[in-house]
C-alpha cells in the first residue's frame, strides 16, 4: 500500500468510506512511521502497536457491519496528558513515569466514539509546563521543519507529530498557547476553542480556570471535523457548558465578504520580529481580497496578560500538584526517614525544574498576606481584559493579530531565562485569561524559511466562524500545504 | 471560681445524609471494607473533577431555614491546601469566605426551664477527609479513602455560651435539630456528629475574650461535659498560677479525663485559601430555595406548642415529646389511634423511656410500638386493667411474649375485677384475718384502712379495681 503520509483528515475519511484503504493499513503505515522517526524528533512518550492495532481492528469489523460513525478508523494521536483507560500517561514527567491510567478522559471517548483510532501518546512539557518542548522528562521533541529548533510547547508532540505525517491529527491542551505557538512553530492549524466546550474530565490539570483541549491538524476543515467529535457538555466536569452538540463544519463554505476584522494595535507594535510583521501583514492583504475589512481596536489592558497569567496559572498549578505526594500513585522515593521527608524527597526528584518555579510561585502568591495584592488582582485584570474584547467585538467579528512574536528558536536559546520564555506567550495568553476561543493557521515565513502563525481570536463560542474564516485563507492560499522534507 | 466567666464557642461536624458523596457518586455507607467506596474523583487520580451533590445543598438549605439563617443563594468552594496522606487532593474543598448559610440561632432550654438564644456565626459546606489507619500495619500506615468526600456541614456558633451546660444544651438542641430534619443521622460513634469546642476563660467583667482551646473531636455529650469541666479548671489554674494560655488544638482522653494540647496554634498552618477553579459558584434558586421551604417538616419549637394546645399538655411535658422528632411521631401515632393524650405522654415520658434509657434503646427500636402503647392506655381508660397491671402487661409486650394488648390480658387472667361481689368476697375473707387492723382503723387510725385496702389488692393479685375495693372495705367497717 502506498499511502500519502500528509493526507487531510477529510482526505483520510474519503480513502476510508472509498474502501480505498483500511483502518489497520492506516495505522500500521503511521506506527511504521512513528517508530522510524522516533529516534530522530521524539515525538511519542508511549506507543502501543498491539492495542492500537486492536482498535483499528473493530473500526474495519464495524464499518463492514454498517457503522458509519463520522470519523471511523482515522488515526489520532494524544497528547499524553490526556488519561486512557490502560494506557500509561505520563504529562511529561518522572513522577508519573509509571503510571497506568485508571479511566478515559472525555475527550478521548468522545473521539474514539466518533471512530477515531488511538496512535499513541505524544510527548510535551512537564505538566504542560512550558514553551519550547524542553522541560519534559523523556527530552524534548524536535521541530521537523529544522531539527535544531523547538517545535513550541507545551503540545510539541502533538505539533511535531501531525507536521511530520506521523499523524493525521492530534490532540493537546492550552492553557496559555500550549496549543497555538506550537501550531505556528510546526505550520498547522491548531485551535482552542470556548473555555468549557471540551471537557476537563480525565485531563491532567495544570491551570483549571485557563486548561483547553483541542485539536491540531494541517486545516481549518480538519479541525472543524475534530472539534465536532471532541466537544460536548459533561456532566463529569462542572466548568463544562452545557449546550446542543455542534456541527463546527456548517459555515466552512461562507464568503467572507463583508467580514470586519478587528486589528488590536497592542498586537502590533514594537516586540513583533520583523519577519512576522510581515507575514501577517500580506496574510491581511489576502484576507482583504476575500472580501473582509479590517478595523483598528484597541485592548489596552492586554498588556497585563502575561503577568495576570503568572499569579494565576502558577497558583492553581501549586494546588493542582499537591495530589503527586507519592501516596496513592506516582513516583515515591526510594527512602525516606518520616512521612514529611517522604513527600519531600519524592516531590524533589519527582518534579523537574520549571514545575518546581511554578509551584514555588503559585504556593507564594496564594500565601496569607500575598492573596489580595496577587490573586485577587490578577482576577480583576481577567475581568478588565474581557471588557476589552467586549468593546472591541462591538466593531468587529473577529481579532487577529501574530500567533507569537518569535517564530521556532534554537534549542537552549531561551532555557536560562524564563521570563523571556514566557514572553514568547504574550499574544496567546488572553485568551485562556478570558476564555475566548483562539486558533492559529499558517500564514508564511520569515526570512529564515521558519513558520508564521495568524492567530484568530473569536468571540465566546463562535468558533464556527473562526473555522470557516480560516478556512476560507486556505483555499486562497497553500502555505499549510507544505510538508517538512524528513 | 465565681470571678471567671467561661466562653464557650461549638463547631460542629454534621454528616449529611445523601447516598452518595458531596463531588463523586460513591456511597457514604459506613463500615466498608477499606477503600471500596472510593471512585477516581475520590482518589484523587490525575484529571478527576468533583460535581456538586445536589442532595447536599438541599439538606445545608434546609438547615438555614429552620434556624432562621440568610441563605446565600451564591456561595463559593475555596480550596484548603495542606499536605496530609487522608488527604487525598492535597487540599480540602470547603466554603471559606461566602458559606451557603449565615446567622440564624436555636433556642436551648436548660435543665431549670430557663432558655437561651445561641447566635450562629455560619454553616458551610465541606467534604470529610479519609482515615489513616495505623493498628493494622508494622512500621506502616494504611489509607482508607472510604470516607474522603463525605458531604459535612459545619455548624459553627458564636463564642456565647458562658457554661459547660449550655454547651451541652446546645449540642443536645442540635443533634435534635439535624436528625428532626433529616439532614444527618445523628450517630456519634460512627462519627456522623462531630463537637469541637472552643473554650476561653476571662475575669468576669472583662470585655476582651481570653485565649481560647479548642478540643476536638468530642464524641459523646458526656465526653463533652467532662472535656469542658476539666479544660475550664485547667485554664483558671494556670492564669492563677501566673502563667498565660497559648493558643492551642487539644484532644480528649476519656481515659483519664484530661485534655492535652496536640499543636500550637504557633506553628499556624497557611492553608492558602483560593475559590475551587473546578467549581462554579454554587447557585441556589428562588425555586429551589422555595421548593425546600414547602417541604419543611414542623419544628419543634411550633410542635412543642401546637402539643400544649392541640392536647393539653403541660409546656413541659410537651417540650420533652416534641424535642426529637421519633418521639413526637411515636405520641401522635399513638395518640391518633385512640388513646388519651395525657396518658398516653405520661407513659412515654415515665415506663416507655426509662426501659428504652434501661437497654440502651431508642424509640424507633421499640419492641412496643406506638399503636400498641395505644390500645394499653385504651385498656387502662376503660378500667379493663390498673396502671400497676398495665405495667405488666407493657413489659410482656417488651419482651415479646404475646403479640397485642389483648391477648396478654386474656392468657395471664389480668382482666380487672369489677364485679362488687366478687370484690365483696375477697374484702370478706381478709377482714377475718384483720382483726387488729379493724380495731387500729376504728380508733381512728386511718393509715390501718390502707393496710386492709392492700391485703385486698394482693389477695387479688392486683386485680380488683382499686377504688371499688376502697368503696366496699369503708362500707363494711361503718
Amino acid at each position: 500500500m502506498s499511502w500519502n503520509t500528509f493526507a487531510t483528515v477529510a482526505e483520510t475519511v474519503k480513502e476510508l468510506d472509498d474502501k480505498k484503504v483500511s483502518a489497520v493499513e492506516l495505522a500500521t503505515h503511521y506506527l511504521d512511521r512513528a517508530d522510524a522517526l522516533q529516534p530522530v524528533l521524539n515525538a511519542y512518550v508511549t506507543l502501543d502497536r498491539e492495542k492500537t492495532l486492536a482498535e483499528a481492528k473493530v473500526a474495519d469489523e464495524k464499518r463492514a457491519a454498517g457503522d458509519a460513525a463520522p470519523l471511523l478508523g482515522v488515526p489520532i494521536a494524544h497528547k499524553d496528558i490526556y488519561l486512557i483507560d490502560g494506557w500509561r500517561t505520563t504529562c511529561g514527567s518522572k513522577m508519573l513515569e509509571n503510571f497506568v491510567a485508571p479511566y478515559t478522559s472525555t475527550v478521548v471517548k468522545n473521539m474514539t466514539a466518533a471512530g477515531m483510532v488511538t496512535l499513541g501518546k505524544l510527548n510535551m512539557d512537564e505538566f504542560a509546563m512550558g514553551s519550547s518542548n524542553e522541560t519534559s522528562y523523556f527530552g524534548p521533541v524536535k521541530n521537523p521543519w529544522d531539527l535544531s529548533r523547538v517545535p513550541g510547547g507545551s503540545s510539541g508532540g502533538s505539533a511535531a507529530s501531525v507536521a511530520a505525517g506521523l499523524t493525521p491529527a492530534s490532540t493537546g491542551t492550552d492553557t496559555g498557547g500550549s496549543i497555538r505557538q506550537p501550531a505556528m512553530f510546526c505550520n498547522l492549524t491548531g485551535l482552542k476553542p470556548t473555555y468549557g466546550v471540551c471537557s476537563r474530565f480525565g485531563i491532567i490539570a495544570f491551570a483549571s480556570s485557563l486548561d483547553q483541549a483541542g485539536p491540531f491538524a494541517q486545516t481549518a476543515e480538519d479541525c472543524a471535523l475534530l472539534l465536532s467529535a471532541m466537544a460536548g457538555f459533561d456532566t463529569n466536569d462542572a466548568t463544562s457548558l452545557d449546550r446542543p452538540k455542534e456541527n463546527y463544519s456548517r459555515d466552512l463554505a461562507k464568503p467572507l465578504t463583508g467580514l470586519r476584522i478587528g486589528l488590536p494595535k497592542e498586537f502590533f507594535g514594537e516586540g513583533v520580529a520583523p519577519g512576522i510583521a510581515k507575514a501577517v501583514d500580506e496574510a491581511l492583504a489576502v484576507y482583504r481580497k476575500l472580501g473582509a475589512i479590517t478595523v483598528e481596536v484597541s485592548l489596552p489592558n492586554v498588556k497585563y496578560s502575561v503577568p495576570a497569567y503568572y499569579v494565576v496559572a502558577p497558583a492553581e498549578a501549586s494546588s493542582n500538584l499537591s495530589r503527586f505526594d507519592g501516596v496513592r500513585y506516582g513516583h515515591r522515593a526510594a527512602e525516606y526517614t518520616d512521612l514529611m521527608d517522604m513527600y519531600k524527597r519524592s516531590r524533589a526528584e519527582g518534579f523537574g525544574a520549571e514545575v518546581k518555579r511554578r509551584i514555588l510561585i503559585g504556593t507564594y502568591v496564594l500565601s496569607h498576606g500575598y492573596y489580595d495584592a496577587y490573586y485577587l488582582q490578577a482576577g480583576k485584570l481577567r475581568r478588565l481584559i474581557a471588557e476589552d474584547f467586549k468593546r472591541a467585538y462591538e466593531v468587529c467579528d473577529v481579532v487577529m493579530g501574530p500567533t507569537a512574536p518569535e517564530t521556532a528558536f534554537q534549542f537552549g536559546s531561551k532555557s536560562d531565562d524564563p521570563v523571556k520564555m514566557y514572553l514568547n506567550d504574550i499574544f496567546t495568553i488572553c485568551a485562556n485569561l478570558t476564555g475566548q476561543p483562539a486558533m492559529s493557521h499558517p500564514c508564511g515565513v520569515d526570512e529564515n524559511g521558519q513558520h508564521v502563525g495568524m492567530q484568530i481570536i473569536g468571540n465566546y463560542l463562535d468558533e464556527a466562524r473562526m473555522l470557516n474564516v480560516a478556512h476560507q485563507f486556505q483555499l486562497a492560499t497553500d502555505w499549510h500545504k507544505r510538508h517538512p522534507n524528513i | 471560681m465565681a470571678q471567671w466567666e467561661i466562653v464557650i464557642g461549638l463547631e460542629t461536624h454534621t454528616q449529611l445524609t445523601t447516598a452518595s458523596k458531596i463531588f463523586s457518586g460513591s456511597s457514604t455507607a459506613f463500615g466498608a471494607a477499606p477503600n471500596t467506596q472510593a471512585s477516581v474523583v475520590d482518589l484523587a487520580m490525575p484529571g478527576a473533577l468533583p460535581v456538586m451533590n445536589i442532595g447536599a445543598v438541599e439538606r445545608a438549605v434546609k438547615f438555614g431555614l429552620a434556624i432562621g439563617a440568610k441563605i446565600n443563594q451564591r456561595s463559593i468552594f475555596a480550596r484548603k491546601n495542606y499536605f496530609y496522606p487522608d488527604l487525598p487532593k492535597g487540599y480540602q474543598i470547603s466554603q471559606f469566605e461566602t458559606p451557603i448559610v449565615q446567622g440564624g440561632g436555636l433556642t436551648i432550654t436548660l435543665d431549670d426551664g430557663t432558655t437561651k438564644f445561641i447566635e450562629l456565626t455560619r454553616a458551610h459546606l465541606e467534604e470529610d477527609a479519609g482515615k489513616s489507619v495505623h493498628e493494622q500495619f508494622d512500621s506502616e500506615s494504611g489509607v482508607d479513602l472510604n470516607r474522603a468526600g463525605t458531604p459535612l456541614l459545619e455548624i459553627v456558633t458564636e463564642p456565647v455560651m458562658r457554661s459547660g451546660k449550655e454547651a451541652i444544651a446546645y449540642a443536645k438542641t442540635l443533634h435534635n435539630l439535624v436528625r428532626y430534619l433529616d439532614i444527618c443521622d445523628g450517630n456519634m460513634q460512627e462519627g456522623s456528629f462531630r463537637c469541637d469546642v472552643n473554650v476561653s476563660v476571662r475575669p468576669m467583667g472583662q470585655k476582651e475574650f481570653g485565649t481560647r482551646r479548642e478540643i476536638k473531636n468530642l464524641n459523646s455529650f458526656k465526653f463533652m461535659q467532662q472535656a469542658i469541666d476539666y479544660e475550664v479548671r485547667w485554664q483558671i489554674e494556670q492564669i492563677e498560677d501566673g502563667k498565660k494560655i497559648v493558643q492551642a488544638t487539644v484532644l480528649f482522653n476519656p481515659d483519664t479525663g484530661e485534655t492535652r494540647a496536640m499543636r500550637s496554634k504557633e506553628d499556624a498552618m497557611d492553608y492558602r485559601y483560593f475559590p475551587d477553579p473546578d467549581l462554579p459558584p454554587l447557585v441556589v434558586s428562588d425555586e429551589m430555595l422555595a421548593r425546600i421551604k414547602a417541604g419543611m417538616p414542623e419544628l419543634p419549637e411550633a410542635k412543642c406548642s401546637r402539643f400544649s394546645s392541640q392536647y393539653g399538655l403541660s409546656h413541659y411535658d410537651a417540650l420533652l415529646l416534641s424535642q426529637d422528632g421519633a418521639t413526637a411521631s411515636y405520641f401522635e401515632t399513638a395518640v391518633n389511634s385512640g388513646a388519651d393524650a395525657k396518658l398516653v405522654a405520661n407513659w412515654i415520658l415515665g415506663e416507655v423511656s426509662a426501659t428504652l434509657n434501661r437497654e440502651d434503646k431508642t424509640i424507633e427500636q421499640s419492641p412496643v410500638n406506638a399503636v400498641r402503647l395505644s390500645n394499653l392506655v385504651a385498656r387502662i381508660s376503660d378500667g379493663t386493667i390498673s396502671h400497676k397491671i398495665a405495667k405488666t402487661v407493657f413489659e410482656a409486650l417488651w419482651s415479646g411474649e404475646a403479640a397485642s394488648v389483648d391477648a396478654v390480658i386474656e392468657s395471664k387472667g389480668l382482666k380487672q375485677i369489677s364485679d362488687s361481689g366478687a370484690i365483696e368476697k375477697i374484702v370478706d375473707e381478709v377482714l377475718e384475718k384483720s382483726a387488729a387492723q379493724i380495731a387500729d382503723y376504728k380508733a381512728g387510725k386511718e393509715k390501718a384502712l390502707m393496710s386492709i385496702v392492700g391485703m385486698v389488692m394482693k389477695a387479688s393479685q392486683g386485680k380488683a379495681n382499686p377504688a371499688q375495693v376502697n368503696d366496699i372495705v369503708r362500707r363494711k367497717l361503718a
